[in-house]
């Protein structure tokens, strides 16, 4: 027998976002406000399957009485609360954070909308320093097996894949945040390389990495040969046929062949995450 | 908690003994190899991680690194996922990522006020004599730098001053530090806060007693918490870390909370550049400060307290730990605190090199067994601080200042100062005064009175800047020696008193490398959790090295603008909020022109 929990409505709340009166259920983030008002808003480290861990600061927003500029992502509305979108301390805020992210990190290829709203705030990451003299990230990309790339010039610190490999999806813990400041970065105790580490190869991480920064080999083999062509890929649904569960998995196919294989993060079962067979075992299917 | 991985790597026998000592506080994690999944669960691993840092410091000292085999033991110990383990010991500047070299590892500090002094040459001579030699952040002793930091494998770490080749060689055969305090006032009356340092012995509770020690405390259990909390809202007391806040309102606030255990912490992270005030005192009368901690705890209905002590204060940490013993043994501490029903216990936590852990949320993660990173507010430590529960949070100085109160009455001790700041204040004075060193003045002295106090400058017209509240506060110039040291008069001119810093320039300093030293300070420092802070702090430092070498673009005062914006308004924690403060005065007071 399937029982469906019914939870108990919310009391609203309402406040004012960019003089719209906005009514929201108690406990909803200024974020979901702003999605239900139809105002967009950049995120880079937030994500609907992940705890919010509002360190990117691009979804900044005014709240009155405020000193400081705060997050969206993660703070709740109250009541009778003002916020502004748009005014000229969050513009400069959310451009600041696109420009010191790329004049240190290799965003070229980041989701598309990380792109667009970079364009949207005419972030100039050249006025950060002359090319060659200004610290950045860069450092070879690491290759050390047959199903993951992790090119971390191209990592913007997001912690999205220490969510995904931690308490928020596959509870493995591989990798984790050390160093400090700049030197901060993403990795697996005393740097060893993930095959000896506790990786279990689910893939997750690089579900959720939204930089490119984390890929599967495929993908980067392909971009490598110069083969990689994601406008000619074709994405198909199916359900993963190794176990009883039920994941959703989208194939992205290229010239007959998967090149990568996904699950929506609106997924009721999956939530976005997979595990190495649905994510990996697939090879037999291939012609 | 799935299954852990673990490596194959194994710890020495030293390292393992040290490891079992921490450990052996709360037993290990997983008694059996089955109970996590039976009895403990994941809650025994979750209590346990607060052993982390202990533990990592129990390895340094073993073995002068976090080797993998020492950290394997540690996790498998406490549980702790490695890779998050080692997260959290690369963290910290005292905890070694490599096999050391040398039995002795010597920190000397190169920051804003022992490079007045010659650290930079006294860096060269220890490394040219073969020793193991690293550039530090201020150790807080800038009243008699240049200072040096010796941590020695088995051994108690060592704080050397005024150090040179000769002192500090000496001192590596020494078992400890060779400890003095510097109290310029010593013996003035009136003195609330410093008047026993100097006088009184801090190695003994008797001494404590006889020079009027733990009256406050009697005094405390017969007027009760809620009367307690009104005398200190009345005295209004006002927090002196930096951010000032009403310390009568976080007491109430704490008292109100229904949710239990409740804690008193006390940040004695004191790692401000400029600041030692809180080290005078820690070290001088080490008592004062845990019977001030005993009357917020009782008074505020919380059982547990803790001491987050900064790692580089070896004989802090040794006197305060002397003195919580003999607290404990006379009954003062523990479960039925000097036999009014009250249970209170306090903690010593060390911290390990990270200036950021003397942010609230920060010091709580620390506690924890997570990396130092600051945590978004709201929600505030008041309902959830350490472990998530209720917290009052107070600066050394602040709790010293319950004493007074206690003793006097909140009314009688808000006649002195001034009516918006009132009691008294203590300051740092450090850099070209003639008697450098912790002082105590009512609020509302000026900054020339205080410098006049500790001797003054041997040329008055030669004074350039002086800068006012630590690297997050700012410079003030010559023409601004008459303001008043309150918060109102310090908040009106766009300044602030800081942690109390008052640190003087003259003619013959070198403030541009003084101000890159304080940006490259703030980009050591920053956690590296959010992006403005992050890379703002390296930008920042950046236009400041082009600016000292006369190669500044057009466009870097534009950029500068938008960094200190983005970094004010964006940055979660007040360390990236302020790390253009000073910066910003230097540039408003010209102390940036470089002539070519």
């Amino acid at each position: 027998m399937n029982e469906t929990p019914v939870n108990a409505p919310r009391p609203l709340v309402s406040c004012t976002i960019d003089g719209q009166e906005v009514r929201v259920p108690e406990g909803s983030t200024i974020l979901d406000a702003c999605t239900k008002e139809g105002i967009d808003t950049p995120t880079l480290c937030w994500a609907a399957n992940l705890t919010p861990v509002n360190v990117c600061r691009v979804c900044v927003v005014e709240v009155e009485g405020s000193r400081i500029l705060v997050p969206s992502c993660s703070r709740p509305v109250e009541e009778n609360m003002v916020v502004a979108t748009d005014s000229e301390r969050v513009r400069t805020s959310r451009r600041m954070v696109y420009e010191l992210l790329a004049s240190s990190v290799e965003m070229d290829r980041s989701e598309p909308e990380v792109l667009a709203w970079m364009e949207h705030y005419g972030a100039d990451p050249d006025r950060m320093g002359p090319v060659g003299e200004r610290a950045t990230v860069a450092q070879p990309v690491k290759v050390e097996d047959d199903l993951y790339v992790r090119d971390y010039e191209r990592c913007i610190l997001c912690y999205k894949c220490v969510e995904a490999c931690g308490d928020d999806a596959q509870q493995t813990f591989a990798i984790a945040t050390a160093g400090r400041g700049f030197d901060a970065h993403i990795s697996t105790e005393f740097d060893k390389t993930l095959p000896d580490s506790a990786c279990v190869y689910c893939g997750n991480c690089i579900g959720v990495c939204p930089t490119g920064a984390l890929v599967f080999k495929t993908e980067h083999d392909m971009r490598q040969e110069g083969t990689w062509d994601q406008a000619s890929q074709e994405v198909t649904t199916t359900v993963c046929s190794f176990c009883g569960v039920g994941c959703n998995l989208e194939l992205h196919v290229q010239d007959d062949r998967i090149v990568k294989v996904t699950s929506p993060a609106d997924h009721s079962v999956t939530s976005g995450h997979l595990c190495i067979k649905g994510r990996f075992g697939w090879q037999h299917a291939q012609p | 908690m799935p299954d852990l991985r673990f490596s194959t790597e194994t710890p020495t026998d030293a390292e393992k003994q040290a490891v079992d000592e921490v450990v052996a506080l709360m037993g290990p994690a997983t008694l059996h190899l089955d109970e996590r999944y039976v009895v403990g669960g994941r809650q025994r691993a979750d209590q346990h991680r607060t052993l982390l840092l202990p533990a990592l410091h129990a390895l340094q000292n073993a073995a002068g690194w976090v080797s993998p085999g020492g950290l394997d033991y540690v996790c498998r110990m406490l549980e702790v996922p490695p890779a998050e383990a080692y997260g959290v010991a690369t963290f910290y500047h005292l905890l070694g990522q490599e096999s050391p070299e040398d039995n002795d590892l010597i920190h000397v500090c190169d920051d804003v006020a022992c490079r007045l002094f010659g650290a930079t040459e006294l860096m060269d001579d220890l490394a040219a004599g073969g020793h193991q030699v690293k550039a530090s952040p201020c150790l807080g002793q800038c009243e008699r730098g240049p200072a040096v930091l010796v941590q020695r494998i088995g051994q108690q770490d060592l704080s050397v001053v005024a150090a040179t080749k000769q002192n500090v060689e000496a001192a590596l055969g020494a078992q400890e530090s060779a400890a003095s305090v510097i109290l310029p006032q010593q013996g003035q009356e009136g003195l609330p806060l410093l008047g026993r340092i100097g006088l009184v012995d801090p190695q003994s509770l008797e001494s404590y007693r006889e020079h009027g020690g733990y009256r406050a405390l009697t005094t405390a259990l017969e007027l009760g918490g809620d009367r307690v909390i009104e005398e200190i809202t009345t005295a209004g007391l006002s927090g002196r870390g930096g951010a000032a806040f009403p310390t009568g309102i976080k007491w109430r606030a704490v008292a109100d909370q229904q949710g239990r255990p409740r804690h008193v912490v006390c940040n004695a992270d004191e790692s401000e550049p400029g600041t030692f005030k809180d080290r005078t005192v820690m070290e001088g009368d080490p008592f004062a400060l845990l019977e001030a901690m005993t009357i917020a705890g009782v008074s505020m209905g919380a059982e547990q307290g803790w001491i987050y002590l900064r790692g580089e204060y070896p004989v802090a940490a040794q006197r305060l730990q002397g003195a919580i013993n003999q607290a404990n043994t006379a009954g003062l501490l523990g479960d039925d605190v000097a036999g009014s029903g009250h249970k209170f216990t306090v903690t010593l936590r060390l911290g390990a090199g990270a200036y950021i852990c003397g942010e609230e949320t920060a010091l709580f993660n620390s506690i924890e067994g997570f990396r130092g990173e600051p945590r978004n507010k709201p929600p505030f430590p008041t309902t959830h601080g350490l472990f998530g529960e209720p917290t009052a949070i107070n600066n050394v100085e602040t709790l010293l200042n319950v004493l007074p109160i206690v003793r006097l009455g909140g009314a009688d001790y808000a006649a002195s100062g001034t009516q918006g700041s009132p009691g008294t204040r203590l300051f740092c004075l450090s850099g070209r005064v003639a008697n450098p060193g912790t002082y105590e003045h009512e609020f509302g002295v000026t900054l020339r009175q205080v410098i006049e106090a500790a001797g003054g400058v041997a040329d008055e017209a030669s004074i350039r800047a002086v800068l006012l509240g630590g690297a997050a506060g700012s410079f003030v110039g010559p023409e601004q020696l008459d303001l008043p040291l309150t918060l109102e008069d310090t908040r009106a001119a766009g300044v602030s008193l800081g942690s109390g810093v008052v640190m003087v320039f003259t003619a013959q300093d070198d403030l541009v490398d003084t101000v890159r030293r304080i940006a490259q300070f703030f980009r050591d420092e920053s956690c590296g959790q959010c992006v403005p802070c992050r890379v703002g702090t390296v930008r920042q430092e950046e236009v400041l090295v082009r600016l000292g070498k006369g190669k500044a673009l057009p466009t870097d005062e534009a950029l500068f603008g938008d960094l200190e914006m983005v970094m004010k308004d964006a940055s979660i924690c007040g360390l990236g909020q302020a790390a253009a403060s000073a910066v910003r005065s230097a540039m408003a007071l010209g102390l940036l022109e470089v002539t070519q």
